[in-house]
């Protein structure tokens, strides 16, 4: 049995440790409600995405698609596609947190984004004695000033978007911030060889339907990743 | 045109229904077995390329042939689109990559025009 001053603590470590990444939700949500606007979509529709779907990369895929008039079904794929690795995520806190009542597993699944599980995923390694309930605490605290602060931003962009004028360059923006989230995530060899089959292949089948190309570009480049991670494990044995 | 009157607002809404759903049950997944059965590491090893290899391909184009210059490459965009990956890289920070990426936009379209 936990008791409640263990599982406060949890929160508050939670909401700390998770705190830093407002600074990352509050421009990228900003920005997705500038994008989604200046595509076109209403207020409803950008707000729809947002608390629907709460994952920036994949929004920010989607709109950019429909700004190409790619087919419905060829966004709804390739935007899922990114959101592929949140399968991995959820594989890697099912020891910690599958013990929980489906509802609650309901909740950490709808409120899992990159920065709620990275940190809960840090703090279980570190801890993982901690009981069922202050590892849940920690990751309601660690989505509290991140999951919320997402829809805010969405609605000040949305709201703000129409208003910027054309010399801002804002059709950058999509871009700039995919660029932006690629170059950290170039940590090891295997994920730069990913990356880089990705945008050759990309080029390549640019003459493609739109919208095909980026998802034949996407399962040579994780192949090509998984392969070379393979490889330079062999080579090191 | 744009997004919106291609599509229409019933297929934009299942666009976003189906993304959220779609979303839901990556995220739902393995949580939902109740870690029963840990994923195979081949598994794991793709699902860990998967953000890398989709976004990069997406951008590529979006940098080399931008919509606002007709499709034709600009130089303060590429200039722009070099700085945010190199900013990103050096300081494995997005919000310092989007931020230098945006100072090296403005700047270049200032000076190349």
């Amino acid at each position: 049995m936990t008791d409640r001053p263990s599982l406060s603590a949890a929160y508050w470590r939670g909401l700390r440790n998770g705190l830093p990444f407002m600074l990352v939700i509050v421009p990228f949500g900003t920005l997705f409600g500038v994008a989604a606007t200046e595509a076109g979509l209403n207020l409803v529709e950008v707000m729809g995405f947002s608390v629907l779907v709460i994952a920036g990369a994949s929004q920010f895929t989607a709109v950019q698609l429909m700004n190409d008039h790619t087919p419905a079904l060829l966004v709804i794929l390739t935007a899922l596609a990114v959101n592929l690795r949140m399968a991995m995520y959820s594989a890697s806190l099912a020891p910690h947190l599958g013990a929980a009542p489906r509802w609650q597993k309901a909740l950490v699944a709808y409120f899992m984004i990159d920065q709620s599980f990275a940190v809960a995923a840090q703090d279980y390694e570190r801890a993982p004695q901690q009981s069922l309930a202050e590892k849940l605490a920690y990751y309601a605290g660690a989505c509290t000033p991140n999951c919320p602060t997402w829809y805010v931003a969405t609605l000040a962009g949305a709201l703000l978007g129409a208003a910027i004028p054309p010399e801002f360059a804002l059709d950058f923006a999509v871009p700039v911030t995919f660029l932006a989230m690629i170059a950290p995530m170039l940590r090891s060899l295997p994920h730069l060889v990913a990356a880089t089959v990705s945008v050759v292949a990309a080029l390549v089948f640019s003459f493609l339907p739109s919208g095909l190309g980026v998802l034949v570009a996407a399962v040579l480049a994780m192949v090509a990743g998984a392969r070379a991670e393979t490889f330079l494990a062999r080579r090191a044995a | 045109m744009m997004s919106a009157d291609f599509y229409g607002r019933a297929e934009i809404w299942i666009i976003i229904l189906a993304l959220g759903v779609g979303t839901f049950f990556l995220r739902y997944s393995f949580l939902g077995l109740a870690g029963r059965r840990p994923l195979p590491e081949w598994a794991l090893r793709y699902l860990r390329y998967t953000a890398v290899a989709v976004l990069p391909g997406l951008v590529a184009p979006l940098v080399l042939w931008p919509q606002a210059t007709g499709g034709a490459p600009d130089p303060a965009r590429l200039i722009a689109a070099a700085v945010t990956v190199l900013a990103g890289l050096a300081t494995r920070n997005t919000l310092a990559a989007i931020l230098g990426g945006f100072v090296s936009l403005y700047l270049a379209l200032w000076l190349v025009g």
